[in-house]
């Protein structure tokens, strides 16, 4: 490649990342300032003074529902990504009659829009009493996350040779040693990707959120936000410091393993 | 081969609770929607009663007949135009300058890619501001105030709230579009980044000692052997648009007029804030319709790839 066009390349790249560092740059400088430099004339500005106002604010209004955030994230994360490791164990391994049409009915699930089934969800847990609960919740992204797990891990468990298992078969073990002693040593990268994968969808996830859980000591994170910024307050440093503290474990999630998000990211759009 | 055929006898009942699980949770589910969007479950107390009055396609006739609806499906054609357009083009282009390997490109490439991590309301509230207009042209605000400083006032612009159209297409929707394509291209740039990788350097060397120049690979050799990813990027893309919710929820709601209504948005206000739930429904039905026609025939089409490999 020539000089020139080295240098037009990082020109390209550059300006194409103040598109993409705009938002944050908005959202990290408004956080930062006290209440009263808050002026929308100066809302591009660097703050003259750094204060944590907008933080400790933020922080006060949305600490119980990042709480509730986490009580629901992590524990259908774990489940779904067992349910998804169990499922590719047997769609790739235990290949049986119909398994392909089954795999598809069950991969079917990921691309519906939710309001389909919206409706009758939530009359489901009013009849069993769950509605408006975290619990709700999770068991809506153990089950919803069904499709996605399943195919992360048959994509995954495909690629160990099945020589291995065989090998295994040989010497005596069952099927529950195969999966236990075999398998599972050799997922943990496969249960990275599914694990960084749930957990950033539902802690971003909104349209269930903001429908199953009506008490607001009871909502996720994201409609707490949503909540926070539709209320009409002029004090944009809380807004702003909000927004970056809901998005913050999902960001930390991404830097630490931005490796593993991508490959994430690659496997959900169904093998080619 | 008996101990084959245990195997899969366990695998079925491996995945029996699943498949139970995704029965009733979204194939019953679905069914119970499409059986309220045909009855005259329209309030509470109707709903309340319980009992079950089947009146047909009316809900389908009034929704389809309804202004409001059918400015969403406009709303939904030009999202999902100008959104798949701008988003494969902008995660195409850069795809390739990535792909070049300079220095630093690992950064720019994580840098692109961050939006994704992050939830669509956040971004949505965030953008909501920037493009929030503010009393132009005297006291601006966001984008409008930063075109005032550079001396760009003419270019001042009322946004997500402006009524304007060009036909069908409501103006107001451009930043939410853009927004939308500012969280997306980072995926669809990764996705054609590990199609690029996966061209044999053969192929691309052979090119160049034949004496094509850059264009004619990229256009006759590259972008012939992407076309797979091309079609998975649309089906991605064009599912996230048909259901879009969280963004333009966070983002300007409605706006005036509906300008940047879609059918998500005004399903959730009549099932969830008016009680018409049959009305509601159909709408539910008709966004499962829409995605599906597009979904199925690409599962369809992937899954019998995979049982040939």
């Amino acid at each position: 490649m020539t000089k020139t066009k080295i240098i037009t390349s990082y020109i390209i790249l550059i300006i194409i990342s103040l598109f993409f560092i705009t938002p944050f740059y908005v959202t990290l400088v408004t956080s930062f300032k006290p209440l009263n430099e808050i002026s929308i004339a100066t809302m591009w500005n660097f703050p003259k003074h750094f204060s944590l106002e907008g933080f400790i604010g933020a922080f006060k209004k949305l600490a119980p529902n990042m709480k509730n955030s986490f009580y629901l994230t992590i524990p259908a994360t774990i489940i779904s990504a067992i349910l998804g490791s169990i499922n590719g164990f047997a769609l790739s391994k235990l290949k049986f009659k119909f398994s392909n049409l089954i795999f598809a009915l069950i991969l079917f699930g990921m691309f519906i829009p939710y309001q389909s089934v919206l409706f009758p969800l939530i009359q489901f847990f009013q009849k069993i009493g769950l509605y408006g609960t975290i619990p709700a919740l999770i068991i809506i992204h153990v089950i919803y996350g069904i499709p996605i797990t399943t195919l992360m891990f048959k994509n995954y468990y495909e690629e160990v040779p099945d020589e291995l298992i065989e090998a295994a078969s040989m010497d005596g073990a069952n099927l529950y040693d195969i999966y236990t002693k075999v398998l599972l040593p050799i997922s943990i990268p496969g249960f990275v990707v599914v694990a960084i994968w749930q957990f950033t969808n539902i802690w971003n996830e909104f349209l269930f959120a903001v429908t199953v859980t009506n008490n607001p000591a009871k909502q996720p994170i994201t409609v707490a936000l949503v909540n926070l910024a539709g209320s009409q307050v002029v004090e944009w440093n809380i807004q702003m410091a909000g927004a970056l503290i809901a998005a913050l474990p999902t960001l930390i999630v991404y830097i630490v393993l931005g490796k593993y998000f991508i490959r994430g990211l690659l496997a959900g759009s169904v093998k080619g | 081969m008996s101990i084959q055929k245990r195997k899969s006898k366990i695998g079925f009942y491996i995945i029996l609770p699943s498949l139970i699980l995704i029965g009733i949770f979204v194939y019953y589910f679905i069914f119970w929607t499409v059986r309220t969007s045909f009855s005259d479950w329209n309030s509470f107390s109707k709903l309340l009663r319980g009992v079950y009055n089947f009146v047909g396609f009316r809900n389908y006739q009034r929704i389809f007949m309804d202004q409001r609806f059918q400015t969403d499906l406009w709303n939904t054609l030009f999202f999902t135009i100008f959104f798949i357009l701008g988003s494969i083009g902008l995660g195409l282009f850069l795809a390739n300058i990535i792909d070049k390997g300079l220095k630093g490109s690992r950064f720019f490439q994580s840098l692109f890619l961050f939006p994704m991590a992050i939830a669509f309301v956040v971004t949505g509230t965030v953008w909501s501001w920037i493009f929030a207009p503010g009393n132009i042209p005297k006291d601006p605000q966001g984008i409008n105030l930063l075109l005032k400083n550079l001396g760009l006032e003419k270019l001042q612009w009322l946004w997500y709230t402006s009524s304007e159209s060009i036909g069908h297409f409501n103006l107001a929707l451009i930043p939410v579009i853009i927004a939308a394509i500012w969280q997306m291209s980072g995926y669809i740039m990764a996705m054609y980044l590990a199609g690029l990788k996966a061209i044999p350097t053969e192929i691309l060397e052979a090119a160049k000692v034949d004496g094509a120049n850059e264009r004619y690979i990229f256009w006759k050799i590259k972008m012939p052997l992407l076309k797979p990813i091309t079609l998975s990027t649309m089906i991605v893309l064009g599912h996230v648009s048909l259901k879009i919710f969280d963004l333009i929820y966070a983002m300007t709601g409605s706006g005036p007029n509906n300008v940047t209504d879609v059918p998500a948005i005004y399903m959730f206000e009549l099932t969830f804030r008016s009680n018409r739930y049959a009305l509601g429904s159909s709408i539910s039905v008709i966004m499962l319709l829409m995605v599906a026609v597009i979904i199925i025939p690409y599962l369809y089409s992937s899954l019998r790839k995979g049982v040939s490999t």
